[in-house]
């Protein structure tokens, strides 16, 4: 467990849920007078630093969080990226 | 026939359903705070409106990892009687004690009014003091009410008969006029399978007490209690 992680997790609403948000931030840069901006859909991004033994089970508890928590599996899709982060020195964990 | 109200961080009708289960109904009941964990005692859960954590991730989405909320399944799987109100209903979805999900009203408003609603089966013990095809209003307070199923889980919500309330206009008209929050369906309430977990967006609390000006809600459990006192007295 010495290895340890930042996540940057996105989680975004599935293309089938309507998002009135988007929708309503579409207008707004309408408004700017910015014409060309369409599709708009809002999200979540989500920073985490997590210690595991390796990528692959930082990986696997990801999964775990996102499925679970971060995420509603009926409504949203996600997925991270995972860097290594080096330990400072000095610094135990 | 002893209720208990789910307290969360942030739910705020607890005592408005206290109310109308202990002052109006008679029965006894109880306040069950979120850490608690022994609720065998109770005949049903209610898991009322609200806030539950501050609405943080998604709404319902915390609550649903509260040390009380393994027992409300344990509950709910022995057979027993759940209701979820509002921010209730919420937590129902994200536990997956009921299919779909709530999402942002259509229009993005807060909506905070009185809604017709049909009452769509009355074969359920919630339901059983209304009549099929009945009107009634009652109040709605949400944000994210709209209610969301994938095609498929709609389907088998449709063809098992779980849906309890939907949205209409005052004639009884179920269209996308009379959708206050673009739920698909014009779903505001449903039942799982065995009609004993109860999620609705409306809130039966409110309309409760003559005092309030209606009580189009308060049948909902006069039927429950109705459908009790049945069984009990129902030679064994």
């Amino acid at each position: 467990m010495n290895h340890q992680y930042k996540a940057r997790i996105y989680v975004t609403l599935r293309p089938s849920v309507l998002d009135p948000a988007g929708v309503a931030v579409e207008s707004g840069i309408g408004q700017l007078g910015i014409a060309n901006v369409k599709q708009v859909r809002i999200g979540k991004y989500i920073e985490l630093m997590l210690t595991a033994a390796d990528e692959n089970q930082a990986s696997d508890q990801l999964d775990r969080i996102c499925d679970q928590l971060l995420a509603n599996p009926v409504i949203e899709n996600y997925r991270f990226e995972l860097d290594e982060v080096q330990v400072q020195l000095g610094v135990s964990t | 026939m002893k209720f208990g109200i789910v307290v969360f961080p942030g739910s705020n009708c607890d005592r408005d359903v206290a109310y109308v289960t202990q002052e109006l109904l008679n029965c006894p009941t109880r306040m069950v705070w979120h850490e608690q964990t022994d609720i065998s005692d109770l005949d049903v859960v209610v898991l009322p409106g609200g806030f539950s954590y501050g609405d943080y991730l998604r709404c319902g989405a915390i609550a649903q990892f509260s040390p009380i909320m393994s027992h409300v399944i344990a509950h709910a799987k022995q057979g027993k009687f759940v209701l979820g109100i509002c921010n209730g209903f919420q937590v129902l979805t994200e536990t997956g004690l009921l299919p779909g999900a709530l999402v942002r009203n259509r229009d993005l408003h807060f909506i905070c009014d009185r809604v017709p609603l049909k009452i769509e089966r009355t074969d359920i013990p919630w339901t059983s003091a209304y009549a099929t095809g009945d009107m009634i209003t009652l109040p709605v307070a949400h944000g994210e009410g709209r209610y969301y199923a994938h095609t498929d889980t709609l389907k088998a919500l449709e063809d098992g008969n779980q849906i309890v309330f939907r949205y209409a206009n005052s004639s009884g008209e179920i269209d996308e006029t009379s959708n206050p929050n673009g739920s698909v369906n014009n779903i505001a309430g449903i039942c799982d399978r065995t009609g004993k977990i109860l999620g609705m967006m409306p809130h039966p609390e409110r309309a409760s007490d003559p005092l309030l000006g209606s009580v189009d809600g308060i049948k909902l459990f006069h039927g429950l209690l109705a459908f009790m006192n049945q069984q009990r007295l129902q030679p064994v």
